[in-house]
């Protein structure tokens, strides 16, 4: 255990002595091969052209290699592994992708995800705006900030056993230590085994997420409505808007786009929902979702890595329409600077 | 605002945030408290009756017949069935079809004429006219209510049994090492991407936009093929902590460079400008002014990626192995919930002991935190 704890000490600063030793002795090397100083001016002007064109690249180099190796390999070669059976050796042409559209259980994926869909990114980022429009209008509105915005630090694994906690399930008539059943039972209801009921579940698994999510909202759209010029606020006031008329009239539309990035990115991590799945259901009682059944085809008898790999590439096509929308903003973003 | 519409509005106000708070905290608050609780207790009440008394009936064994005394010609088997803890007795019976017959002071005749009397504090007398026979003790369904007990045997026992304890070494050799390493690697990206000129840059920059979205299931398959490839090459193992850390500083690296060069080209170019005319090379400039003055910046992402790496399942499923020198928090966590799915004092006290750290970093350092996701994400609107 100490070895162990030796061991990652010793890994991380031999990884920053490394670093700092690479882009150190590059730049060294570098000024040694082109020397700009001390030369006279033509040579000097040369070798320093030579230098800034080079020296980007010996910056950017150990970042390049591993995006490469981590994220832009590994899309073609998903791709490539999709259309292999499932050792990954033989080619089989659409074949996983034809499977696919025949399985029940990856309609079903598709079918739940949708509603995750529908419902995580809609509901997170509408409570998030309120909970930002009244916390901004009370003096212990930052304390009711942190509490609401804590859930964030908390895992999706540690998340669902909070959520487990609370669906728990007793039988009718012994005393249930699940907050959500007692309350059902306190109003005369019966008590149910929320987690297992088909279509409904999707539901009682959702409210985790919005529950961890709805901070995140929260935070950017709270720093948004505080940039609202006070100047439309007050012209809206002596014109005799309402409270409600001046929220949704003349602040909501000043922020639509920052309501936009809080929708997409909550979206792509609800394409990407995998831990609070796993550890609520597994899928079963038809919940499954497409990042469980990924992970669940790529391990499940010795792993089919062609069918797995297909069902990321499901999820990535899902992805490339914020992905462009993201890229076009953030060049617009660059040409105003 | 206008104030005489007010007072009446702001109650309201106070009103819902106060509820949506309870919303947002009792969760946390209910596996905070279930985890101190007994676990007898905890398995049958709420926690939101934690600090009330409460009823439990349970099955007692007296002591065996080798233990009775001859006492005026009676044989007697006493003892205390609430065993040195306190509570009362409030009901008692001898047969399960009527656990709650008697009540406490009563004596209740039994089936073969022995006496038996339970008082309320749990003493209790097993009275008989002939020797008592039999090898084991007599059954005694009592109803005890027991006052809140508060422990950390929960923890103790997680931390002992549950190797929770280590789990939370093999998830902080992690988590730390794949924090520090892709910094250093994204800071001199970030740089060359904000104040160095070159062909390509702009595509490089859509480029790690890109890669911000891009799905992790896309690279597990193809890695995790690399890493048996490389593993079965240098005959090393596919899963270790190398890899991991590797993997977890790719995966990063996107946000990493996004964020420090959106902070970075922020900065004022006259300090650049005027270092370099003092003949400062590109590294000086790096090392001497940018990296001191972007630390905002890599606070913000050592804190996003220390949780995410901390609080991560899926990267270390596929990479690390399950054995318990590499299992972490998140994946015991999960094992348990299958192995000790009803056991909620194990699972309560071991979820606990998993988000404890996150939330100490929550919220010592949530300024950066915030900071961070305003500059993460507000700029695309």
């Amino acid at each position: 255990m100490l070895f162990q704890l030796v061991k990652a000490a010793g890994f991380m600063l031999g990884g920053v002595i490394g670093c700092a030793a690479y882009f150190w002795g590059t730049s060294f090397i570098l000024d040694l091969i082109f020397p700009s100083k001390g030369k006279s001016g033509a040579i000097a002007s040369r070798n320093l052209r030579i230098t800034n064109a080079i020296r980007p690249w010996l910056f950017l180099g150990p970042a390049l290699l591993a995006l490469t190796v981590y994220l832009i390999y590994p899309v073609f070669m998903s791709l490539w592994y999709s259309v292999h059976d499932r050792a990954g050796q033989n080619f089989v042409g659409a074949s996983n992708y034809a499977w696919m559209i025949n399985d029940g259980e990856f309609r079903q994926s598709i079918y739940n995800n949708f509603l995750w869909l529908l419902v995580v990114p809609a509901l997170a980022t509408f409570f998030g705006l309120i909970i930002a429009a009244l916390t901004d209008r009370i003096w212990w509105g930052n304390i009711a900030k942190t509490l609401i915005f804590m859930p964030m630090a908390i895992s999706f694994v540690g998340a669902a056993v909070i959520w487990k906690f609370i669906y728990d399930f007793r039988p009718e008539g012994a005393e249930q230590i699940g907050l959500l059943n007692a309350i059902v039972v306190a109003f005369g209801g019966a008590p149910q085994a929320w987690i297992t009921l088909p279509f409904w579940n999707n539901f009682f698994l959702m409210a985790i997420l919005v529950w961890i999510q709805t901070g995140f909202a929260m935070v950017i759209l709270s720093a948004a409505l505080r940039g609202i010029p006070e100047e439309t606020i007050e012209a809206a006031v002596i014109d005799g808007a309402n409270g409600w008329q001046i929220f949704f009239k003349i602040m909501v539309p000043q922020i639509w786009g920052t309501i936009a990035v809080v929708w997409t990115t909550i979206t792509i991590l609800v394409l990407k929902v995998f831990d609070i799945v796993l550890a609520m259901t597994n899928g079963q009682w038809q919940s499954q979702v497409l990042a469980n059944l990924m992970f669940d085809w790529m391990f499940r008898g010795g792993g089919d890595f062609g069918r797995g790999a297909a069902i990321a590439v499901v999820i990535m096509i899902l992805v490339i329409p914020i992905m462009v929308w993201n890229i076009r903003n953030a060049a617009k973003e660059m040409k105003g600077h | 605002m206008n104030p005489a519409t007010r007072s009446p509005l702001m109650w309201v106000v106070h009103l819902s945030v106060l509820l949506i708070v309870a919303l947002w905290t009792l969760p946390t608050a209910g596996l905070l408290i279930s985890s101190l609780r007994d676990k007898d207790q905890l398995a049958v009440s709420g926690w939101w009756t934690a600090l009330s008394t409460s009823s439990q009936n349970i099955v007692v064994r007296a002591p065996g017949p080798d233990t009775q005394v001859e006492r005026d010609g009676k044989f007697v088997i006493s003892g205390n069935l609430l065993d040195g803890q306190t509570g009362q007795i409030s009901a008692f019976g001898f047969s399960s079809r009527e656990p709650t017959a008697f009540k406490a002071g009563e004596t209740a005749e039994l089936n073969d004429g022995e006496k038996l009397t339970v008082q309320a504090d749990g003493s209790f007398e097993i009275v008989s006219d002939k020797k008592i026979e039999g090898s084991r003790g007599q059954r005694i369904f009592v109803t005890a209510s027991s006052p809140p007990r508060f422990t950390f045997d929960n923890y103790a026992e997680v931390l002992g049994a549950e190797n929770i304890g280590r789990s939370f070494i093999n998830s902080l050799t992690v988590a730390v090492p794949a924090t520090i390493i892709p910094i250093m690697i994204a800071a001199f990206a970030a740089y060359a991407l904000a104040w160095m000129p070159f062909p390509g840059r702009a595509i490089l920059i859509a480029v790690v936009v890109g890669l911000l979205v891009v799905p992790l299931q896309m690279s597990l398959i193809p890695l995790l093929k690399l890493y048996n490839g490389v593993g079965a090459f240098f005959g090393v193992p596919a899963k270790t902590y190398v890899g991991i850390w590797l993997a977890h500083t790719g995966f990063g690296l996107p946000l990493a460079i996004y964020l420090l060069r959106n902070y970075m080209a922020g900065l004022p170019r006259e300090i650049m400008e005027s270092a370099r005319v003092d003949g400062a090379s590109d590294f000086d400039i790096f090392v001497k002014i940018i990296l001191p003055l972007s630390f905002p910046a890599l606070a913000s992402f050592a804190i996003f990626q220390f949780l995410w790496t901390w609080n991560d399942l899926l990267v270390a499923m596929v990479f690390l192995g399950a054995g318990p020198d590499e299992l972490v928090l998140t994946g015991r966590l999960v094992n348990l919930l299958g192995s000790r799915g009803g056991n909620w004092e194990i699972l309560t006290a071991s979820a606990f002991i998993t988000i404890v750290v996150p939330l100490i970093v929550f919220f010592s350092l949530q300024r950066y935190l915030v900071r961070g996701l305003l500059a993460g994400s507000v700029k695309g609107g």
